[in-house]
């Protein structure tokens, strides 16, 4: 479903990699490995199409991506917390999807921060959780937002012992209901299969 | 809901939760069309002649407090790279946002045009056109404004370089509007000033969040 071929990317003069092919499907996913700023993270908003490349394509289902039909495919989680500081996690659940164009009740927002391990903090602003805490809403929206393709960042930065093991299981019930996967991460993922590829 | 909506409320909800950034550009405005008559002191025809002219450069330079905010804050948390990654056009989002920073930065300044229209004068027809020049220029404000704002984004030193890069283009809707109040004072027609005003608005109603989006897009790179 997911086919990238030949693609490079240059931060001003230097090459941080070329040739990159990689092919992903139903049930698959993928670990980025590499050393600090081999470029894995450009590699990542590349794939997502934050930024283009200097050569080669990526072709999901069969269309040159990305396209609308892509980003209702996908969710992406960065580095960033891209969560608002202001609102309390609820809100931020479901303004979200609202932006997205796609109706969130409460009970299913409360649920998705009930499994994240968020209850009874629903309703307090973001700007007064931890940093593992507000990793956790914006994992939420792994929950509430229907995605084939998860791209993950160093997703599991930040999260605790227990967090990091929910995150593996997320992925793995994600991976198991047809979805794929492309993460990564220094540590070993707690995710069984999946193909490598370093930069 | 239909994302441009679901954007202005977004955003109108942060702003509430956050009053001071809305205030300030309001206390600004209120304050320097003040300090004018206060500074010229009691000549009713010098400040009937100035009116018109201080106000509007007033609603300028308030609505060019709010802007540099504008998308600074979503860019900073990630939240305009997954604007950027949704399924909804980014334009759509965009244009919510915009409409947003008028109804919060724009309107009031239209509310209380009127009051303190009274400062310098004023009678209450030179007032109604006063309100109405503003009800179709702040918007057209908002509209230029976003694309330097746009534009600017991430620069050290954002803020100057996006006044000296906004102010000139408010140049145009600065002289249609006052013009019509100074018309008007005059006795002469308004209407062509205020069909001006209103060409212009839908001209930046279509192309400034086009405009608006290209420049995010690059700066998000």
């Amino acid at each position: 479903m997911l086919k990238v071929s030949g693609l490079a990317c240059s931060r001003g003069e230097r090459r941080l990699f070329s040739d990159v092919d990689f092919s992903l499907g139903t049930g698959e996913w993928l670990h980025v490995q590499g050393a600090n700023g081999a470029g894995k993270t450009s590699l990542m908003r590349l794939l997502v199409g934050l930024s283009p490349a200097d050569a080669g394509e990526i072709r999901w289902r069969g269309e040159t991506a990305p396209s609308t039909e892509f980003r209702r495919d996908l969710i992406y989680l960065g580095h960033h917390a891209a969560v608002k500081e202001d609102l309390t996690p609820l809100e931020n659940l479901r303004l979200a999807a609202a932006l997205d164009g796609i109706v969130l009740d409460e009970r299913s927002a409360l649920a998705a921060l009930i499994r994240l391990g968020l209850r009874g903090r629903e309703n307090l602003p973001v700007r007064v959780l931890s940093a593992g805490q507000k990793r956790r809403v914006l994992l939420a929206r792994l929950l509430t937002r229907p995605a084939v393709l998860w791209v993950l960042d160093e997703a599991f930065n930040a999260l605790d012992v227990g967090a990091v093991k929910l995150l593996g299981e997320l992925i793995a019930e994600h991976l198991g209901n047809q979805g794929m996967a492309v993460l990564t991460s220094h540590q070993p993922l707690p995710v069984p299969g999946g193909k490598a590829l370093v930069l | 809901m239909n994302p441009l909506f679901a954007t202005v409320r977004r955003d109108v909800l942060l702003a509430l939760r956050r009053k001071s950034e809305v205030l300030t550009a309001v206390f600004f405005f209120v304050i320097v069309t003040s300090l004018f008559p206060l500074g010229i002191g009691p000549e009713p025809v010098l400040l009937k002649k100035i009116a018109p002219g201080i106000l509007w450069v007033a609603a300028l330079l308030a609505t060019l407090l709010g802007l540099p905010r504008l998308f600074a804050a979503d860019h900073l948390d990630g939240t305009l790279e997954q604007m950027a990654l949704s399924p909804s056009p980014l334009g759509l989002l965009v244009a919510g946002k915009i409409l947003a920073h008028w109804l919060l930065c724009g309107l009031p300044l239209v509310l209380l045009a009127p009051v303190l229209g009274l400062q310098f004068d004023l009678d209450p027809s030179a007032l109604g056109i006063l309100t109405l020049a503003l009800l179709l220029g702040t918007p057209l404000l908002s509209l230029i404004g976003a694309i330097g704002a746009a534009l600017t984004l991430g620069v050290r030193g954002g803020g100057v370089l996006l006044a000296l890069l906004v102010l000139p283009l408010y140049i145009p809707a600065l002289i249609f509007g006052a013009g019509a109040v100074e018309a008007h004072i005059a006795g002469l027609d308004v209407g062509g000033h205020l069909s001006l005003l209103a060409a212009m608005l839908v001209l930046a109603t279509f192309f400034a969040p086009w405009a608006t989006t290209a420049a995010l897009r690059v700066a998000l790179e």
